[in-house]
């Protein structure tokens, strides 16, 4: 179940996680897209913070939709829309349910429709898709589908001008999706 | 990395207020966002609006282009990031005069993706928007299985052309017509000779060697088709030339308009060598350009190479739209 006190601790472990590896989020970025995959989230989850530092006793629906606010005005690019979608959705879905299993496939099927993107298209669908369709979250399911991207053809985005050239890189965007689900394992292991 | 900057993440903030301080005749910010608005409110009566925009790192792309018989107004997002769209909404709300927005927007996703929200959230407030998404860069192959062919200089041709039909009472409609029926006919390829550096990434986003040349690059140094030693000014203009010619078929009998762009780091009078070798090359075609454009209108921050767009002109009125007055910065 997706509460607020796990929502507030998921994204304060997300921030730290992007805090860290903003260098080797952009350094992913720089053979197969333009290098700033790490300065875009970060200036996202600066927002995020602050945004949800300003919020009252919030509700669950409130506190998604500032995050999805947060990300859409301010990473920018293709990941803004994309991260700020999934959030929109889950702001959405949240009233009828708060099973995560069930936000994360409401979000899930946003990412997909704004970006147009499906399984194997080597992008953050490729992470969030199998952590969808799994029971149990674990570190490996996650491990595994960021690690599924690395041999891809990328069919979306600016990578997908490299054509064969993306192969044998790991997504950037896939890898953020990572540590955003890393993150969610450790709240809930620490709750 | 050698920039005359401030703090890497303060340039783009520091570009828009020195620009609208620099020329208050033209346009002004719109508070708090990094979007910007013609000054003469008077000159978008009555008028459809067209809001362009896009990554910073493309100027004098898009704010110099604001002004009367151009753009309404123009976001600028990050460095080679796509603006977000409260900016964009911003922007389309403060070009609205009641007859609706026309969006010009660059075929990269994260572009299409936020423009796409922005024209969501207009639509919520009853602005009737349009758009057409720009996609001249002939280097890529079409495909369904991409995001498609990029929106590179071509794109500054398409402001004119949209304004001009605006400044003269177009309505919505009739201008997302024009857009349509015009963009099949622009034709873009470039040839960089070194890449652009990101201030806050601060390495440039590929390495060519001192004598290496790369064509078909995009203007965020996207990827080209091939990799090879520099060649005369002549023998890139052969190459260029040859793949237009692939695309549009240049005929004697039809009516070019022709833009040299330069990248950012390559000196006018590089391209007007090039320009020189490409009049000629073009004669031999026994074609000679009514319209021409050279100098930097769309570039990719400190990148050296140039591009051409040719655009053929299968309809009289887009000579005269190219060709009608305006008040900008930099057309």
């Amino acid at each position: 179940m997706l509460t607020t006190e796990i929502t507030q601790e998921w994204m304060d472990k997300f921030y730290h996680k992007i805090e860290e590896n903003k260098d080797y989020l952009s350094e992913l970025d720089t053979p197969i897209g333009d290098g700033d995959h790490g300065n875009n989230m970060m200036r996202g989850m600066e927002g995020v913070k602050q945004g949800l530092a300003k919020l009252q006793k919030p509700d669950l629906k409130t506190i998604l939709k500032n995050i999805a606010m947060s990300l859409i005005s301010k990473v920018g690019g293709a990941s803004g829309p994309l991260y700020g979608t999934a959030f929109l959705e889950m702001a959405k879905k949240c009233g009828e349910t708060q099973d995560i299993n069930a936000l994360i496939n409401a979000a899930l099927d946003g990412i997909k429709k704004r970006g147009g993107a499906t399984e194997g298209d080597k992008t953050m669908v490729d992470v969030w898709s199998p952590v969808a369709q799994t029971n149990e979250i674990t570190q490996k399911v996650i491990d595994d589908a960021i690690a599924s991207t690395k041999d891809m053809l990328a069919r979306k985005g600016r990578a997908s001008y490299l054509g064969e050239r993306s192969i044998g890189h790991l997504d950037p965007g896939a890898v953020s999706s990572g540590y955003l689900f890393t993150a969610l394992l450790e709240t809930e292991a620490s709750l | 990395m050698k920039k005359i900057i401030n703090e890497p993440q303060n340039v783009v903030p520091e570009m828009v207020d020195g620009l609208v301080r620099a020329y208050p005749q033209y346009l002004k910010k719109i508070p708090e966002t990094e979007a910007m608005v013609r000054s003469d409110k008077k000159s978008m009566e009555g008028k459809v609006g067209i809001v362009s925009g896009g990554g910073s790192g493309h100027e004098p792309s898009h704010a110099g282009f604001i002004g009367k018989g151009m753009l309404s107004a123009a976001v600028a997002g990050q460095v080679f990031t796509s603006p977000t769209p409260d900016q964009i909404y911003a922007a389309i709300k403060a070009s609205d005069q009641g007859k609706g927005v026309f969006l010009v927007i660059k075929n990269y996703s994260g572009d299409v993706m936020n423009f796409d929200m922005a024209k969501d959230m207009a639509e919520l407030d009853d602005i009737k928007i349009k758009s057409i998404i720009v996609n001249d860069d002939i280097a890529v192959e079409d495909s369904l299985y991409t995001q498609g062919r990029r929106g590179v200089a071509g794109t500054v041709l398409m402001h004119k052309l949209v304004g001009a039909a605006a400044d003269q009472g177009a309505s919505l409609d009739e201008l997302e017509k024009l857009a349509k029926d015009a963009l099949p006919h622009i034709s873009t390829i470039a040839v960089a000779l070194s890449a652009a550096t990101v201030p806050e990434v601060g390495k440039p986003g590929f390495v060519l060697a001192d004598d290496e040349i790369e064509y078909g690059v995009g203007i965020h140094s996207e990827p080209g088709y091939r990799r090879e030693k520099i060649k005369t000014s002549k023998k890139l203009v052969s190459e260029l030339l040859a793949k237009i010619d692939q695309e549009l078929h240049l005929n004697p009998q039809h009516q070019y308009a022709v833009l040299v762009n330069g990248m950012g780091a390559t000196p006018l009078m590089e391209q007007y060598v090039f320009s020189h070798d490409l009049l000629d090359q073009l004669e031999a075609k026994q074609i000679k350009p009514v319209f021409m454009k050279v100098g930097n209108y769309m570039t990719s921050i400190e990148m050296a190479g140039i591009s051409l767009t040719v655009f053929d002109l299968a309809d009289n009125k887009w000579l005269k739209y190219l060709n009608y007055p305006v008040e900008t910065i930099a057309w």
